[in-house]
């Protein structure tokens, strides 16, 4: 086994315990190459279905190429697809700064649609090397009914055994690509052709790292055309992935205030 | 073979040590000097302490959240990386402040290797001695163990000597040997990357060559096949069982066996999508197999080869470390997760505290938050399980208690049978016959209904002198009645059965059931044999039914030991008899016994009157 696979392997092992033990199960969809890999994953970890609905929190602020990536996608991999929406702005905490306002609607959305359709969980492609406060979540991380993350206290989570029951009112986000890098997730889809929007490659010498809403994400100087180059890129680069993304850099802890509030 | 670097495989570390000693200094330092910091990261982390008026700290660039640098203290494992020449890293900074050891155990129990600092200043502290020693419960086998602040002790030779040999054979109290003991300066640099001019007595390794000394762990491939089972899908056409494999291999064709229910059948394929058809898989892989029948199975049970089975029990020895916010109590209840079989068990003993200070041993009927200790555990369910030397994957197990993980703990089977052979297939395609003559006449024609006395109790307790007093007096009366010991039954019945665990545990099954067609056939047994195991004796009440009666032969050890008619005990203590009863292996005394008999209160007389009376009552025909 190469290192994809383990990744791989630890993966669906997660995806599964999650499937076998939460009643109400989820996939959240945010079209880009994260949450791609992870619904590869689950039709890897249950053999070409997937067999719990995937969803999509929509913003209507996505680029455009992202929705015929969805629309495509939903129908030619056979999803149980659901599409929810986002409140709008005016709804949102106002002393947070404005992109972060515009990430918490969808922390509005997500919570939303959570009480609407009553999930006890929720698959997310998050990683840890995403951000510095994402290196803290768990695989299986509880939520309490207002979608707080307590994160000074969470579940121990040793020897492949995760926190899978959970007193009533709690949902638990579950990370099965948590222990993956950005670099991973390239070589991973590159690996096994996954179908990916092609924002992510240079065009005029600019391309996408990584995709947000169309107001709070810009795209970074980039010769990288194609999958080779994007991984020749990254193999090098140490600027972080997120740099692209307005709001981590407008209060240090906003990141922080969104997560603790049910943002991912 | 060319080491291609870019593929070698990633070593997970764990930094561990006592508050303060300078895991954090450490982490900030080995990635910048690694070359990994996020461009941009230093300076800014730096401009940062500037604008708060504060000493640039090593440790900011390990926590650069706002939580943590308000509290001051690291709360969570983060994942660092960073490369050497030789391979790539992940480092998992864990705390060592002592409310979060949990999260020191979250990222220690998935370490390949660990280093541990000490404070040469302060010398080897409560927090050093706790990780070390949890380290090694939870299997971390390499550990190498940094004495820092060198600095501060003006880089003495004397100093890091006392240090490291009173760590080292803290260590070696542990079965622990470190590859190997380091003077740095985390803060100053020293020893990090280069030998420094500092220190010229040390020509040992630095910080970094250290890490490269260590190896990645080999999967168990050669290791028994293991694949707890997850789950059974259905999606389509096939019945596909899932789980990972935890150790060995497996191969299409090959004979498998589900434990503990037992049930065998071959693999028809093994499945995969996107990934063409394998024919075997290993250890470390998530797969898929169909069987060659439709046997039902189910989560929780554990794939392997028939020849090489888990061992099967429903009570074992554990070492284990506490996390729960109360203590861990003896006849407490909390859910076992082992694998993926969950069901609720029992704290039947606590056998001893550790105080991990100097691994001395207590008695004690808690454990409490952030110790650990060794425990009796009884399930509700028979499990699947192995030594936790043999296996580890499938020798260690979680407790939890309301939803949350709160303790975990390591297999130990000393003085347990498996009681895999003892799960008696009752084969399902024999009706019983029905007997022409039945119960009642018998009891008509004897005068007394049959049944079993099953006597247990420890050596030397009077088992076999009131068993045959009580016969004579029966016979007398004019009762069908026999005493089944371990003369007449070794002799020809089980004289192909040795004295260990499993053993003992198939001639006490074999007895049940004779004793139970005796009974069946309107005889009075008694059984004489210590049977100290409560799983045994259950097994042997199913075989009778309503007709089993335990009596509880009762004698305190230290009478039996006084009294020691074969001086049987005088040679167990010396070590001559191994796994004898009540000295090197456990006697579980019976929660509910019909009857008790106190030998070491009463005298030899009463007791038989006791029995006697017990008899008339409840064997005596009425009608
Ligand atoms: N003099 C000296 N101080 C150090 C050294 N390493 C760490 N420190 C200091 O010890 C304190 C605690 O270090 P930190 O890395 O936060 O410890 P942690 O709690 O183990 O993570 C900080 O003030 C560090 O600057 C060293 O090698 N020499």
């Amino acid at each position: 086994m190469d290192h994809l696979d383990e990744l791989e392997a630890e993966s669906i092992f997660i995806l599964r315990e999650a499937f076998a033990k939460l009643d109400k199960l989820a996939i959240l969809w945010s079209l880009g190459k994260d949450s791609n890999v992870v619904l590869w994953l689950c039709r890897k970890a249950f053999f070409g279905h997937v067999p719990f609905p995937v969803m999509h929190v929509d913003t209507e602020r996505k680029f455009p190429e992202m929705y015929a990536f969805r629309d495509r996608y939903a129908k030619e991999w056979n999803l149980n697809f659901i599409r929810e929406l986002c409140p709008p702005i005016e709804a949102t905490d106002p002393t947070l700064p404005p992109a972060g306002r515009s990430a918490a609607r969808k922390t509005l959305g997500l919570r939303a649609a959570i009480e609407k359709h009553g999930f006890e969980g929720l698959i997310l492609g998050i990683r840890r090397d995403e951000e510095a406060i994402r290196a803290k979540e768990r695989y299986f991380s509880p939520r309490d009914e207002t979608g707080q993350w307590n994160l000074k206290d969470q579940p121990p989570e040793f020897w492949n055994q995760y926190m899978t029951s959970f007193p009533e009112g709690t949902h638990v986000r579950v990370h099965p690509i948590l222990h993956w890098t950005e670099l991973d997730i390239w070589k991973y889809t590159k690996r096994e052709n996954i179908p990916l929007i092609d924002l992510y490659f240079s065009k005029n010498g600019k391309r996408y790292r990584s995709l947000g809403d169309k107001d709070i994400t810009s795209p970074i100087e980039s010769e990288a055309a194609d999958i080779d180059a994007v991984i020749a890129e990254l193999e090098t680069t140490r600027t972080p992935e997120r740099a692209g993304r307005a709001m981590d850099h407008e209060a240090e802890d906003s990141f922080e205030r969104l997560r603790a509030a049910g943002y991912m | 073979m060319r080491q291609d670097k870019q593929d070698a495989r990633q070593l997970k570390i764990v930094i561990v040590g006592h508050v303060d000693h300078g895991k954090s200094t450490l982490v900030g330092r080995l990635i910048h000097e690694t070359g990994a910091l996020p461009e941009g990261r230093f300076e800014a982390i730096k401009a940062q302490s500037e604008r708060r008026g504060m000493p640039f700290e090593w440790a900011f660039l390990m926590d650069a959240i706002q939580a943590e640098r308000d509290q001051g203290i690291t709360i969570d494992t983060t994942q660092i990386r960073f490369r050497t020449e030789r391979r790539p890293y992940v480092i998992i900074d864990a705390p060592g402040h002592k409310e979060f050891l949990k999260n020191m155990v979250t990222g220690a129990a998935s370490a390949e290797a660990a280093l541990l600092l000490i404070d040469a200043h302060e010398g080897v502290q409560e927090q050093s001695r706790r990780h070390g020693y949890l380290l090694s419960l939870l299997g971390v086998r390499q550990v190498a163990v940094l004495v820092n602040k060198m600095d501060l002790v003006g880089y003495s030779a004397d100093r890091f000597g006392q240090v490291a040999e009173e760590y080292r054979a803290y260590l070696k109290g542990l079965g622990v040997e470190p590859s190997c003991i380091i003077p740095i300066s985390a803060r100053e640099g020293d020893n990090m990357t280069a030998h420094s001019g500092r220190m010229p007595w040390y020509q040992g390794p630095t910080a970094l060559q250290a890490l490269d000394g260590f190896e990645t762990l080999p999967r168990p491939f050669e290791r028994p096949l293991r694949m707890p089972v997850q789950d059974v899908y259905k999606f389509d056409q096939r019945r596909i069982i899932a789980g990972r494999i935890e150790s060995g291999s497996l191969e299409v064709g090959q004979e498998v066996i589900f434990s503990p229910s037992n049930k065998t059948a071959r693999i028809r394929s093994i499945e995969a999508w996107q990934a063409g058809t394998p024919e075997t898989v290993r250890a470390g892989q998530s797969v898929g197999v169909t069987l060659d029948e439709q046997i039902f199975v189910e989560r929780g049970e554990v794939m392997s080869h028939v020849a090489d089975a888990p061992q099967e029990t429903n009570v074992f020895k554990a070492r284990l470390f506490w996390l729960g916010r109360n203590a861990l109590e003896q006849g407490a209840r909390y859910t076992l997760k082992l694998g993926t079989l969950e069901t609720e068990v029992t704290v039947e003993a606590i056998e001893r505290v550790i105080d991990t200070d100097d691994l001395s041993a207590k008695a004690a009927t808690r454990i409490e938050r952030n110790g650990a200790g060794e425990v009796v555990l009884r399930t509700r369910r028979l499990l699947a399980l192995d030594e936790h030397e043999e296996n580890p994957a499938t020798g260690r197990f979680v407790l939890v208690e309301n939803h949350m993980p709160v303790g975990g703990g390591i297999v130990s089977m000393e003085g347990y049978p498996d009681q895999r052979h003892l799960v008696t297939v009752r084969s399902t395609n024999i009706t019983a016959v029905g007997h022409a003559v039945t119960r009642e006449a018998r009891t008509a024609r004897n005068g007394h209904k049959g049944g079993v006395l099953w006597f247990t109790g420890l050596s030397g307790a009077g088992k076999s002198t009131l068993a045959l007093a009580l016969e004579r007096e029966l016979f007398a009366k004019g009762y069908l009645v026999y005493v089944l010991d371990g003369d007449n039954v070794r002799g020809g019945l089980n004289k192909d059965l040795g004295f260990g665990p499993e053993a003992r545990a198939e001639n006490i099954r074999r007895i049940g059931e004779v004793a139970a067609l005796f009974a069946d056939a309107g005889f009075l047994v008694i059984s004489s044999f210590i049977s100290p195991y409560r799983a045994d004796r259950e097994r042997a009440k199913e075989a009778a039914g309503a007709a089993f009666h335990e009596i509880y032969v009762k004698a305190s050890l230290e009478a039996c030991e006084d009294r020691d008619p074969k001086g049987l005990y005088r040679r167990a203590r010396q070590g001559e008899i191994a796994e004898f009863t009540g000295i090197s292996s456990p006697y579980e005394p019976p929660e509910a016994a019909e009857l008790v008999v106190p030998t070491d209160e009463l005298p030899v007389e009463e007791c038989l009157g006791m029995l006697m009376r017990y008899v008339g009552e409840r064997f005596q025909n009425t009608r």
